[in-house]
């Protein structure tokens, strides 16, 4: 196993998630690279094919414009392609999201890209027990795994670090959590919200305010897109038979349309009243505060449409 | 091809024989091989097992992976060979299978096939500065066929000669001409060796021909028409030379030719008779 990528052994990753791995494992085994994001992850393709399994680093989700072709045609259908002949047991680990202004290439989310590729598995955790049990089944898989944290989940403190919700008693020993297994963070009655990563935070925080309201709201974490927990999220809906889907990457063709075709699939007649997504609008991620601030799924967009489906429907 | 039995589009690989006889004659097993979208000679001269190739080529079940690959994507885990359709995609791969053998102390090399243009590729040269940077076993072949597609080498590439872009990542660069598999077996030797002792990568021109088109039913006409006359079928050149040198008889052709036609023709025989794969089975082997 190593570790690969950009700013990984002396900084210890843009993002703080190598700190100290290069004096514990060594530099053979924990590499900064040239940026040359399409050389290291066919490198680190190869090298899982030849029995390694590789972890790959990219800071920036929005960097996977510049070496998707490694990815999407090559990494992600080996397995397939060879008839099983080649295993690509590689893990990503990856950034996304906004909301600390740093503009349209440095803020996407991105989970209906590398979603859409057959053959990648895509998990995001909202927490941190969460990060370590997703993290090690991925590790322990032997597919491309695609392990996606929000950059304000970090734990930096100048990307508006620590949300409590975030903190968790991490065990020492080896766990793991299944791929697609949803989490219920909050049961409730009346709505469903489903979020990932930072909305479900986002979630929690609208749920606290629509409880004032009369308004109970039941908080699913998805934790897994690929593969997606489609029988959790429609037993929750078939129990409150209203639907809040939040999401930071973009409206269309997404995770908050995936999750509505669950629904329209196995029985729209389960809700009560149509469903609403909060998602980011389909434009790039604008820089100015109140422009991004205005974009992003934030509680207020997550409680209005909460409100919403409960006014336009049958009660 | 349309209707044929041989699905899909086919790039040939005749006139560029020596380039592959030449450099997989020198490794074995433990070494790995990654072709591109024109793979057919290589995979057979690093020993990719013929039966199950050819039933890959015509979709069959009983083909390398079983139908799912096709032409330019064959695979052979037993011999470390794999292929890819996408031009100097396979350079990563292969430098990964080399970096992947050093890290675990295990024998062995790693030679990535590319043509001409795929030097012009970004993948190209961010993967030979890793091998440079690195001193990664490995060998990039180019099969310069002088062509991408149409687009002739003079017309899309700013240096006549790609081996000279090794100066760039610190690697050993040398250019064969004349599509000679004497000289490309002597250059290949070379290369090999520098890698197996750990002395790093080489860049490999050899200067070959595409004798066809850049798949069935190009007719290449836009090439000079006294460019495509002068090309040479390097296999009854080298035959001759043999003959002429005393190095073979004649007897000695005709029964290694007569061994090879009767494993081609069980090739295409079991390629052509084997079962096609349930058609549900496109669903299977997405994941380990």
């Amino acid at each position: 196993m190593f570790v690969i990528g950009e700013d990984v052994a002396k900084l210890g990753g843009v993002f703080g998630t190598t700190v100290g791995m290069a004096d514990e494992f060594g530099a053979a085994r924990v590499i900064d690279t040239p940026i040359s994001e399409t050389g290291f992850i066919g490198i680190a393709t190869g090298a899982a094919m030849a029995g390694m399994r590789p972890i790959v680093e990219i800071a920036f989700v929005d960097f996977i414009g510049v070496c998707f072709n490694q990815i999407y045609n090559f990494a992600a259908k080996t397995h397939y392609m060879s008839g099983g002949q080649f295993k690509v047991p590689l893990t990503f680990m990856i950034g996304y999201g906004g909301g600390y202004n740093d503009a349209a290439q440095h803020s996407q989310t991105l989970f209906a890209t590398l979603a859409h590729v057959p053959g990648i598995r895509v998990v995001t955790p909202a927490d941190a027990y969460d990060a370590k049990g997703l993290m090690h089944t991925c590790l322990r898989d032997d597919n491309v795994t695609v392990w996606m944290v929000h950059k304000r989940l970090w734990g930096l403190g100048w990307l508006g670090f620590p949300l409590p919700k975030a903190l968790a008693t991490v065990p020492e020993h080896d766990y793991t959590i299944p791929f697609g297994q949803s989490r219920i963070w909050r049961e409730g009655t009346d709505v469903t919200i489903v979020g990932l990563g930072l909305t479900v935070h986002n979630a929690l925080t609208a749920a606290d305010q629509l409880a004032a309201e009369g308004i109970s709201a039941e908080v699913l974490d998805l934790r897994s897109v690929v593969p997606l927990d489609r029988d959790g999220v429609f037993k929750s809906v078939a129990k409150t038979g209203r639907l809040v889907v939040a999401d930071e990457d973009y409206l269309s063709f997404g995770v908050t349309s995936e999750v509505l075709a669950v629904i329209a699939e196995r029985d729209p007649s389960v809700l009560k009243a149509p469903a609403v997504r909060v998602a980011y609008p389909d434009v790039p991620v604008p820089f100015s505060r109140p422009m991004e601030e205005f974009c992003l799924p934030n509680v207020e967009r997550i409680v209005a449409a909460a409100r919403t489906t409960m006014t336009r429907g049958k009660r | 091809m349309g209707k044929g039995p041989l699905p899909g589009e086919m790039h040939q690989s005749f006139g560029q024989e020596p380039c592959a006889v030449g450099v997989c004659a020198h490794l074995g097993k433990d070494d790995a091989v990654g072709a591109g979208h024109r793979p057919h000679h290589v995979a057979v001269a690093h020993g990719v097992d013929l039966n199950k190739m050819v039933a890959e080529l015509f979709g069959k079940k009983t083909g390398l992976s079983g139908g799912r690959g096709g032409h330019m994507h064959l695979y052979d885990a037993n011999v470390n060979f794999f292929s890819s359709g996408i031009i100097a995609e396979g350079m990563g791969p292969g430098a990964g299978m080399a970096l992947a053998r050093k890290m675990q102390g295990k024998p062995g090399i790693a030679v990535a096939f590319v043509g001409d243009g795929a030097a012009n590729q970004g993948a190209f040269h961010e993967v030979l500065n890793m091998v440079g940077l690195w001193k990664l076993p490995f060998i990039c072949v180019i099969e310069d066929n002088k062509y991408g597609v149409s687009v002739s080498k003079k017309d899309s590439t700013a240096i006549d000669r790609n081996s000279d872009r090794a100066s760039s990542y610190a690697l050993a660069g040398e250019y064969v001409g004349g599509n000679d598999p004497d000289l490309i077996f002597a250059a290949a030797g070379r290369a090999v060796e520098r890698a197996r002792r750990g002395e790093g990568g080489t860049i490999l021109e050899l200067e070959t021909e595409r004798l066809h088109g850049h798949f069935i039913g190009d007719s290449g006409a836009y090439r000079p028409e006294a460019e495509r006359k002068a090309m040479k079928d390097p296999i009854p050149t080298y035959r001759q030379r043999l003959l002429a040198e005393n190095a073979a008889t004649p007897a000695d052709v005709a029964a290694l030719e007569a061994k090879v036609q009767t494993q081609v023709d069980e090739a295409m025989r079991f390629g052509r008779e084997s079962a096609y794969p349930d058609a549900s089975d496109a669903l299977q082997r997405l994941y380990a």
